[in-house]
């Protein structure tokens, strides 16, 4: 139990003392997880709304894939995205590689499939509920998708933040394509593993806890933001 | 509206972020032993306020960190296992190879020392009593520099590790610091290098049981990814760094650093 508590006291002293490197690597943690999650939303809510509302052979086959896709596991993510981006791989021109847009990829990569499900799940009850209203407005096809979508906007908001959460607590992906370097592409989930290897437990400790706090901070202040976007327009 | 220029905004942001970048940097593909004994955070800065080159470090096992060469993806391979850093030469994925320091590996075990090796001098014999006594060994069995002594000296002790492995040889398939951490966890026996040691902070109920027979000895090289092969390596910012760190300025950076007093890595650099 000591540790534990060594760790308490030293997360509220990282925090308190809020050291200029521990702010870059919670800012480029931030910057990279939500940039993945801009982006996964970007594809993920229109093609989980599709698959909804689809109707085309192979969509049930699809739809168990992308639900096992959730599972992803994040090393496997990184590899593959290492090899693209390697110097002998397609993608080497790019020069991205060991950089934080390598970091998003890989992360939006890992996150997509989960945004898609839950948003093909969501629009898909949503569509059993309303479909007929829809067709008697009119609407059809990817119009009455992206309605449903616009519609049920508040509740999505869990497939987002399950998004950001898986982003933001993984290790094995960022570590392989951003290559923790110091001051470039270290976030907190590597530092916590670097420390862990250094043997230093008790801080490690102390950021994971940290890390939590953050977390838990986002997903309040999605929350609000939602209430309040709820009880202006919705 | 609003929200879509914050969308613009923040895509912008996403995409400008390479170009924070900018400074002239190297890619330097190096082992854990080195980043995480600290020796990186010493030497480093003294470079870059030389040069204003930035050199980034990307820590894995030796094997690794060559293979990461191979492929193009680090200028400069900084790695500890004569061998292998040969045969990159002579493969033609390095330029050249120049000896930079060394430092040795100690053996680790539990104080209680169940396979009494504590005290002597001679590790084939220390190995060949932990093989007999069964006890726990850890192995990094990872392909790193100290994976490949480890293997050295199981050979080197007529023990033929791949064929007598039992429960007691667990290969973790870790770095450094984690095998360190489950060694510590179950009282085991494991050769680890020197600096990291030092540096190590969760030691349980380990401590050096052996340590200054000659097989121990590590050497580091550090070499250039050879141009030919892949065309962005960087030749000049990348020698520049090689250049630097046989250097007798480099070289006395090397010397200096110290945990506790203690130095890690000796200097060794042909005059």
């Amino acid at each position: 139990m000591d540790a534990i508590a060594q760790a308490l006291h030293g997360a509220l002293g990282l925090i308190v003392a809020a050291d200029r490197a521990l702010l870059g690597i919670v800012a480029l943690s931030l910057q990279v997880s939500l940039a993945a999650v801009l982006a996964a939303t970007l594809l993920g809510l229109p093609l989980g709304a599709a698959i909804a509302i689809g109707r085309f052979p192979g969509r049930r086959a699809l739809v168990i894939l992308l639900n096992a896709l959730m599972g992803l596991p994040p090393v496997v993510v990184g590899l593959f995205v290492y090899l693209m981006l390697s110097r002998a791989g397609p993608l080497g021109a790019s020069g991205l590689l060991f950089t934080p847009p390598a970091m998003v990829i890989a992360q939006a990569i890992l996150i997509l499939p989960i945004i898609a499900a839950l948003c093909r799940q969501a629009v898909e009850d949503a569509w059993i509920e309303y479909e007929e209203q829809l067709r008697s407005l009119g609407a059809r096809g990817i119009g009455a998708a992206l309605t449903l979508v616009w519609d049920i906007r508040f509740s999505l908001l869990t497939a987002v933040l399950a998004g950001l959460g898986r982003a933001s607590a993984e290790v094995g992906a960022v570590m392989i394509v951003g290559g923790n370097i110091d001051g470039v592409t270290r976030v907190m989930t590597t530092t916590i593993a670097l420390e862990t290897s250094k043997g230093d437990l008790p801080l490690a400790l102390s950021l994971g806890i940290v890390l939590i706090v953050l977390v838990i901070a986002l997903n309040a202040i999605a929350h609000l933001v939602k209430d309040a976007a709820q009880r202006r327009y919705g | 509206m609003e929200v879509k220029r914050w969308l613009t905004g923040l895509i912008a942001a996403a995409v400008m972020l390479p170009a924070l970048a900018q400074q002239k940097f190297i890619t330097v593909a190096s082992t854990t032993s080195t980043e995480q004994s600290g020796l990186f955070k010493h030497l480093l800065p003294l470079f870059e306020k030389r040069t204003g080159i930035q050199v980034r470090v990307v820590a894995l096992g030796t094997g690794q960190a060559l293979d990461m060469g191979k492929r193009g993806d680090a200028d400069v391979v900084f790695v500890h296992a004569r061998p292998l850093e040969e045969k990159f030469v002579t493969e033609g994925f390095g330029v050249k190879r120049f000896e930079v320091m060394y430092n040795d590996f100690v053996l680790i075990g539990p104080k209680a020392d169940p396979a009494r090796v504590a005290g002597g001098k001679d590790v084939l014999e220390a190995f060949r009593k932990v093989k007999a006594a069964q006890a726990p060994f850890v192995s990094r069995g990872d392909k790193s520099g100290t994976h490949f002594a480890e293997l050295e000296i199981w050979k080197a002790a007529g023990i033929d590790i791949a064929k007598h492995k039992g429960r007691w040889y667990r290969d973790t398939g870790q770095g450094m610091g984690p095998a360190l951490n489950s060694a510590a966890g179950m009282n085991a026996y494991i050769l680890a290098d020197r600096g990291t040691w030092l540096s190590f902070k969760n030691r349980a109920d380990l401590s050096i049981v052996l340590e200054g027979d000659r097989r121990l000895f590590n050497q580091y090289g550090i070499i250039l990814v050879n141009p030919a092969k892949h065309p962005t390596v960087k030749k000049e910012t990348g020698q520049a760094f090689i250049d630097w760190v046989v250097s007798a300025q480099g070289q006395k950076a090397i010397a200096e650093y110290r945990i506790g007093g203690e130095q890690l890595f000796f200097p060794n650099a042909a005059k």
